[in-house]
């Protein structure tokens, strides 16, 4: 029951240099949308990338060291062996062994704590490992007075987990509010799709609230909604442009752009952070 | 719904029997007395059985039970001096989540809790206990309160989920219900937090964050009703029996997880059976559970709510050498 796998690599090449656009169907060369990390250079379209792929987009080259690579998920409610036959594909197919890496690296030279999700990882979805890292994630930040960034792709919690899945919400909220409380920035950048309880937590909560162009965000998706109300939906309900447009996010960033507005936004957000660095390093004590 | 369970059927069969046999005794022209009393010893045993072995899909029709007691039942038979306050200050007033200022034991609190009705009218009034953004907003604005005044924090669950509508949407359905979850996750207040019916996913959580968490035992809390989990697992709604036995929602397997602190009985059938015996359950509960917590400080309450949270998971830690 695997959903069809939208990602750039198996995008319906005929070829195995060639691939379309899932937007506008252009035909276009695997190695031009590589280039373009997943955007479309026809109509613009952001298609899902890797968290790899992320990584390399919005680090320095080299700089990441990966955190908790060994938590790994298991089937605490008996789901059975299908559910972890899924598990070990996606590590395969995937690269990672949960639905978000996490760890440290720098960006235009200054450190950061970096959480990036997977869609291609059981949907980004939510377990005990993703809460887990998350968590862990934002303590470390507040541990090594750095900022933090967490890239959100996700349909929400995982299932299979159950209530366990439920609590990581809490469990990764209150981690976000240790972050505040040190006075830590942490910036979150919705992608396409951040939903339900991913969206209903850390992915909201950023000091600064970033999102790739019509990713889809909200809590309910489009087709619970449409069956209870019994009515189509408008169009561009629930994208980021739209959201936008409500007051619950900051900008809508082109990936091309990213890297360089979430570096301009540190910068000042850490001004504060950077001084009291500079004044310890000079000598004064120690706070 | 049916206000009757499967598993119920014979029970309640065997009762109408006792009933007529009865009738007949009364007459006075046959002796019914010693097939009466043997009857009723199989209907307790039978009861006792069937109760104890409850499916995890029994435990939601008993939790979703038109007459099972509401977070108002509560509010009018635990608590006095209930005075609701309403809005978030910010849009309007959501009536799918109730609260106030109320005394229980002579304790001031602030009190909240998912409303549904009992039958249609109210249930559209109440739009089934489904909060919008509101809800969730006006219980910050409440706990903000509580903690600025001193008072206690007593939240009941009772919902089939967030409103999954155009305007919930609109308004930044997630955004309230994260805001919420942060807040209750540092409120410098005592929380204790009561699952009284359905707790549905992340609907419920918004508000049900707390250092107590009790649940009463015929409750169910998931993280997606079974329906919804059957349509996207199975992609067949009439798999939800098999959903709500494998999600794990029942009050026994959420303590064995260590997801809620403690199980409140209800009497046997559930607690429409028997509305004052359950308040005073939890009337008895929650008052210790507040009595417990007052003995802290607000540091330290929310440096082990923060501990307690932190633990909830299930996972493995591979050796560095199991890698890839």
């Amino acid at each position: 029951m695997a959903r069809p796998n939208k990602s750039v690599l198996t995008g319906a090449p005929s070829e195995a240099n060639w691939t379309k656009c899932l937007s506008c169907a252009a035909v276009l060369r695997k190695k031009t949308l590589e280039e373009t990390t997943g955007v479309c250079p026809e109509c613009g379209h952001h298609h899902k990338i890797t968290a790899w792929q992320r990584l390399d987009m919005l680090s320095d080259a080299g700089s990441f060291k990966e955190w908790d690579r060994n938590l790994v998920s298991e089937d605490p409610l008996g789901f059975g062996q299908e559910y972890l036959d899924k598990l070990a594909k996606d590590r395969a197919k995937t690269k990672l062994t949960d639905a978000v890496l996490t760890g440290c690296c720098t960006l235009d030279g200054r450190a950061l704590a970096i959480g990036i999700m997977d869609f291609r990882f059981r949907g980004g979805s939510m377990g005990s490992v993703v809460g887990e890292r998350i968590s862990r994630l934002l303590e470390r930040a507040v541990e090594r007075r750095i900022p933090s960034v967490v890239v959100t792709s996700s349909g929400g919690a995982r299932m299979q987990e159950g209530m366990l899945s439920l609590m990581q919400m809490a469990r990764t909220s209150a981690a976000v509010r240790k972050v505040n409380e040190a006075g830590l920035p942490y910036i979150t950048i919705l992608t396409d799709p951040t939903t339900a309880g991913v969206a209903a937590s850390f992915a909201s909560l950023g000091d600064v609230v970033l999102a790739e162009p019509k990713a889809i965000i909200g809590f309910s998706g489009a087709r619970v909604i449409e069956q209870t109300i019994r009515q189509k939906l408008p169009p561009g309900f629930q994208t980021s442009e739209f959201y936008l447009k409500k007051g619950f996010i900051d900008q809508v960033v082109p990936r091309a752009e990213m890297r360089q507005t979430l570096s301009l936004i540190l910068s000042m957000l850490c001004a504060g952070l950077d001084a009291s660095k500079n004044k310890r390093s000079e000598g004064g004590q120690p706070s | 719904m049916s206000t009757i369970l499967e598993v119920e059927k014979p029970l309640l069969e065997l009762e109408d029997k006792i009933r007529e046999l009865r009738e007949v005794d009364l007459t006075g022209q046959v002796d019914l007395s010693a097939e009466i009393r043997q009857l009723e010893r199989k209907a307790k045993l039978l009861k006792a059985s069937i109760y104890e072995n409850l499916s995890g899909w029994d435990r939601v029709q008993i939790a979703r039970h038109a007459a099972r007691p509401t977070t108002i039942d509560y509010l009018e038979n635990i608590f006095t001096d209930f005075t609701e306050l309403h809005g978030d200050r910010l849009l309007g007033d959501d009536p799918a989540i109730v609260a106030g200022l109320a005394r229980i034991e002579g304790r001031a609190c602030i009190v909240f809790g998912h409303q549904k009705g009992k039958e249609t009218k109210e249930n559209l009034a109440r739009n089934f206990g489904m909060p919008n953004p509101e809800g969730f907003r006006k219980a910050c604005r409440l706990m903000r309160m509580a903690e600025r005044f001193g008072l206690s924090i007593v939240s009941f669950i009772d919902t089939p989920g967030a409103y999954p509508g155009i305007v919930a949407e609109e308004r930044g359905q997630f955004e309230a219900i994260a805001s919420s979850i942060m807040l209750m996750t540092g409120i410098r207040a005592p929380i204790v937090t009561v699952v009284i019916g359905e707790g549905g996913s992340g609907g419920a959580l918004g508000i049900a964050v707390g250092d107590r968490v009790l649940m009463l035992e015929n409750s169910v809390y998931s993280v997606i009703s079974p329906e919804g989990c059957a349509t996207i697992l199975w992609r067949d709604v009439t798999k939800a029996k098999q959903a709500a036995n494998s999600l794990g929602l029942t009050s026994e397997r959420l303590k064995e997880l260590s997801l809620v602190d403690q199980i409140l009985p209800e009497p046997l059938g559930g607690a429409h059976r028997d509305p004052g015996e359950t308040y005073e359950t939890v009337k008895k509960a929650i008052t210790r559970n507040l009595n417990d917590l007052s003995r802290c400080t607000p540091t330290q309450l929310i440096e082990e709510r923060y501990q307690k949270y932190r633990t909830m998971g299930r996972f493995r830690e591979l050796d560095a050498s199991d890698l890839d």
